[in-house]
C-alpha cells in the first residue's frame, strides 16, 4: 500500500488520528479498494471509531501494490499519533505526508515531507569578552563548546539578582573518549551554592546535516532515557545518574573544582561501570543532531573510572557577576 | 550591492530601536528599502520611515547606476532583538553581508565594566528582493483626502475598537470638518456608535478644498476591522502628532510622526 496525502489534508489526516485516539491504544490501519480505513475500539469494547478516506482524499492511492494482496495492519495509537502530535507545526511546515505498508518487511512507514521558508533562519549572534572582563581566566585556546543557551539563562538570572560570580568549567573531548564533556557552571557563596551541569555538542553533532540552521534550543539532547532492559535501573532517574557523576568526579579526580554532593538514600551502584568503550551500544538518536541518550549516560558513568590515560583538567573560566549587562 | 551606515548618538539609537520595535508588532516580516537619502521599512501596505538623520555615516550602492537601491526581507522581530542589546552602547554599525547568505550585520560597541570595549554581532538573515518586485514596494502615493482630522488618544480608541471587534468584524470610520469622528458597527441584532468630538482638523492643503465641503458631511470608509486593530495594537507610544484622512468610500490614510520618524498606513475600503 502507497499513499501520498498533501497540503490541508494532512491536518485533517491528523485531525482524525487525534480524534481516534481518545477512543482506542491500536490503530487498525487497511487500505481498501474504497479507500484507507483507520479503525480502532476501546479496551471495554464499548466504543468504535472508523474512518475511511477515500483515494480521492490522496494526491495518489495504491491499496495494493501489483502482486502483493492487500495488507492490513495494526499498530500502537501512540506511535502513529506521534507523527501529528503538534497539529500547529504539522500544518504550518508540512507539505505532505507519504505512508506506506510493506509487507514483506512489516513495517508502515509515515513519511514527512516539510517545507522551509528560506528567510527566516536564525539570527546569530555574537559577542566577545575579553580577557580583562574575567575575575579569572584559564582556557586553551582554540576550544569551543556548544549548550543550551536556555537551560543556562535559569542559572544566569540567578547570578544577576544574587549578585554572585558564575564560574564555568568546561573542557574539550579528551583523548580517551569522542564523547563531549558537560559544562557545570557555578555559583557560590558562604550561605549557598549552586550547580548547573549541561551536556554540550560535540564537533560531528555540530556539522550534521540537522545544525545547518542552529537553534541552541533544539540541541538539548533529550536527558530523559529511552527504557531499555538492563539500564531500566537508571532510567527513571536521571537528578541521581548527575548525582553519581559530581560525587565520583569529585573523588577520583581532585583537580576538578566540584565539589561533592550526597547521593541520596537508597540509590544503587551502576551496575555496568565499564570505560566509555564498553558502553557503547548501536542504539540511535532520538532526535538529529543531539547524541544518543545512552551514550549520554555512559558519559557519565565512565567518569567512575579514573581513564588510563587522563584528560587535561577542566578549564575554569570565571565571569564576573553580569550586573549591568544587557 | 553595498550598504554600511553608523550611528553614534544615543538618541539616534534610542529612536531607531523604538522604529524597530513598533514595526516588530505591527508585521512577521518587513522590507528595508535602501536608498541613497534614506532607510525605510515597508510593511505590506503601510509604510513607515526612518530617515537618514538617524545615522552619522551612510553609504550605500543600489544594485545598479539606474536602480540605486536595495530591497531586503528580514523578520522584524530579529531587527528588534538585535538593537534591545544596544541600549547604552557607544556605536552601532549596520552593514549588508555575506556570511554563507545574505545577512544584515548589526555590530554594536558596549562599554564593560573595566571600561574596554566590548562587541557584539547579530547577523541577520535578509533576502534581496529582485528588481521585479519593487514596483509593489514604492512609497504610496497620498491620495488627496476629503476630511483630514486629528486622532483622538489612540489607547481609548484601541479599547473600543476591542470591544467592537467582538461583534462585527465590520466597522464604518467616518469623520468631518467640525472636529467630529464616529466609529460605527451595524449588525442585525444592534448597531454601536462611538462619537468623538471637538479633535479639531488641521488646516487643509488649499484653499478651495475647504471652502466646497459642508463642515457637518461626513466622508465614510468601510474597513476591516482586524486592520484597524492591528496597527491600533502597533502603536506602543502615543505619537507626537497623528492625522486621519479619509477619502470617501476608497481608504483611510492614517498619517503619524513620532518626534521625527512619520509612519504612515493604509486601509483600503471593504468591497
Amino acid at each position: 500500500m502507497k499513499c501520498l496525502v498533501t497540503g490541508g489534508n494532512v491536518k485533517v489526516l491528523g485531525k482524525a488520528v487525534h480524534s481516534l485516539s481518545r477512543i482506542g491504544d491500536e490503530l487498525y490501519l487497511e487500505p481498501l479498494e474504497d479507500g484507507l480505513s483507520l479503525r480502532t475500539v476501546n479496551s471495554s469494547r464499548s466504543a468504535y471509531a472508523c474512518f475511511l478516506f477515500a483515494p480521492l482524499f490522496f494526491q495518489q492511492y495504491q491499496a495494493t501494490t501489483s502482486g502483493q494482496e492487500a495488507l492490513r495492519c495494526k499498530i500502537l495509537m501512540k506511535s502513529f499519533l506521534a507523527v501529528f502530535r503538534s497539529l500547529a507545526t504539522v500544518e504550518k511546515t508540512v507539505e505532505k505526508c507519504c505512508i506506506s505498508l510493506n509487507g514483506r518487511s512489516s513495517r508502515l512507514v509515515v513519511q514527512l515531507h516539510c517545507k522551509y521558508d528560506s528567510t527566516v533562519k536564525a539570527m546569530v549572534t555574537e559577542m566577545s569578552i575579553g580577557e580583562e572582563d574575567f575575575q579569572q581566566l584559564q582556557a586553551q585556546e582554540g576550544v569551543a563548546i556548544t549548550f543550551c543557551l536556555k537551560e543556562f539563562r535559569g542559572l544566569l538570572s540567578f547570578a544577576e539578582s544574587a549578585n554572585l560570580s558564575l564560574s564555568v568549567h568546561f573542557d574539550a573531548p579528551g583523548r580517551t573518549c569522542h564523547l563531549p564533556r558537560p559544562a557545570i557552571f557555578a555559583v557560590k557563596d558562604s550561605l549557598l551554592d549552586g550547580h548547573f551541569v549541561l551536556a554540550t555538542l560535540s564537533e560531528s553533532d555540530l556539522h550534521s546535516p540537522a545544525m545547518c540552521s542552529p537553534e541552541l534550543h533544539r540541541l538539548a539532547p533529550p536527558l530523559q532515557a529511552h527504557s531499555t532492559p538492563h539500564l531500566d535501573d537508571f532510567a527513571s532517574d536521571d537528578i541521581d545518574s548527575y548525582m553519581i557523576a559530581m560525587e565520583t568526579t569529585a573523588d577520583s579526580e581532585g583537580s576538578r573544582a566540584v565539589p561533592s554532593i550526597p547521593l541520596s538514600p537508597g540509590l544503587r551502584p551502576p551496575c555496568s561501570p565499564g570505560p566509555f568503550s564498553e558502553d557503547h551500544e548501536a542504539e540511535p538518536s532520538t532526535e538529529p543532531g543531539t547524541p544518543p541518550p545512552k551514550k549520554f549516560r555512559s558519559l557519565f558513568f565512565g567518569s567512575i573510572l579514573a581513564p588510563v590515560h587522563s584528560p587535561p583538567g577542566p578549564s575554569p573560566v570565571l565571569a564576573e557577576d553580569s550586573e549591568g549587562e544587557g | 550591492m553595498k550598504f554600511r551606515a553608523k550611528i553614534v548618538d544615543a538618541a539616534c539609537l534610542n529612536h531607531f530601536t523604538r522604529v524597530s520595535a513598533m514595526i516588530a508588532k505591527l508585521a512577521k516580516t518587513c522590507t528595508l528599502r535602501i536608498s541613497p537619502e534614506k532607510l525605510n521599512f515597508v510593511l505590506s501596505d503601510r509604510a513607515a520611515s526612518a530617515g537618514e538623520n538617524f545615522f552619522s555615516e551612510f553609504q550605500m550602492e543600489g544594485i545598479s547606476a539606474e536602480n540605486n537601491a536595495i530591497y531586503l526581507d528580514l523578520t522584524a522581530e530579529n531587527l528588534s532583538r538585535a538593537l534591545k542589546t544596544a541600549q547604552n552602547a557607544r556605536a552601532l554599525k549596520i552593514k549588508l553581508t555575506n556570511k554563507h547568505f545574505p545577512c544584515l550585520t548589526v555590530s554594536i560597541e558596549l562599554l564593560s565594566v573595566s571600561s574596554s570595549s566590548r562587541v557584539v554581532t547579530h547577523d541577520i538573515p535578509v533576502k534581496v528582493i529582485p528588481r521585479k518586485l519593487w514596483k509593489d514596494l514604492q512609497e504610496p502615493t497620498i491620495p488627496d483626502s476629503d476630511v483630514s482630522i486629528y486622532l483622538p488618544a489612540l489607547k481609548t480608541m484601541k479599547s473600543i475598537v476591542e470591544k467592537m471587534k467582538n461583534i462585527s468584524n465590520h466597522l464604518i470610520m467616518e469623520a468631518n470638518l467640525s472636529g467630529e469622528l464616529n466609529l460605527k458597527i451595524e449588525t442585525e441584532l444592534v448597531c454601536v456608535t462611538t462619537h468623538f468630538k471637538d479633535l479639531g482638523n488641521p488646516p487643509p492643503a488649499s484653499e478651495d478644498a475647504s471652502q466646497e465641503r459642508p463642515p457637518e458631511q461626513m466622508a465614510e470608509v468601510h474597513i476591516d476591522i482586524r486592520k484597524l486593530l492591528q496597527f491600533l495594537a502597533g502603536q506602543q507610544v502615543n505619537p507626537t502628532r497623528a492625522v486621519c484622512n479619509l477619502v470617501s468610500n476608497k481608504i483611510i490614510h492614517f498619517d503619524l510622526l513620532h518626534e521625527d520618524v512619520s509612519l504612515q498606513y493604509f486601509i483600503p475600503a471593504l468591497s
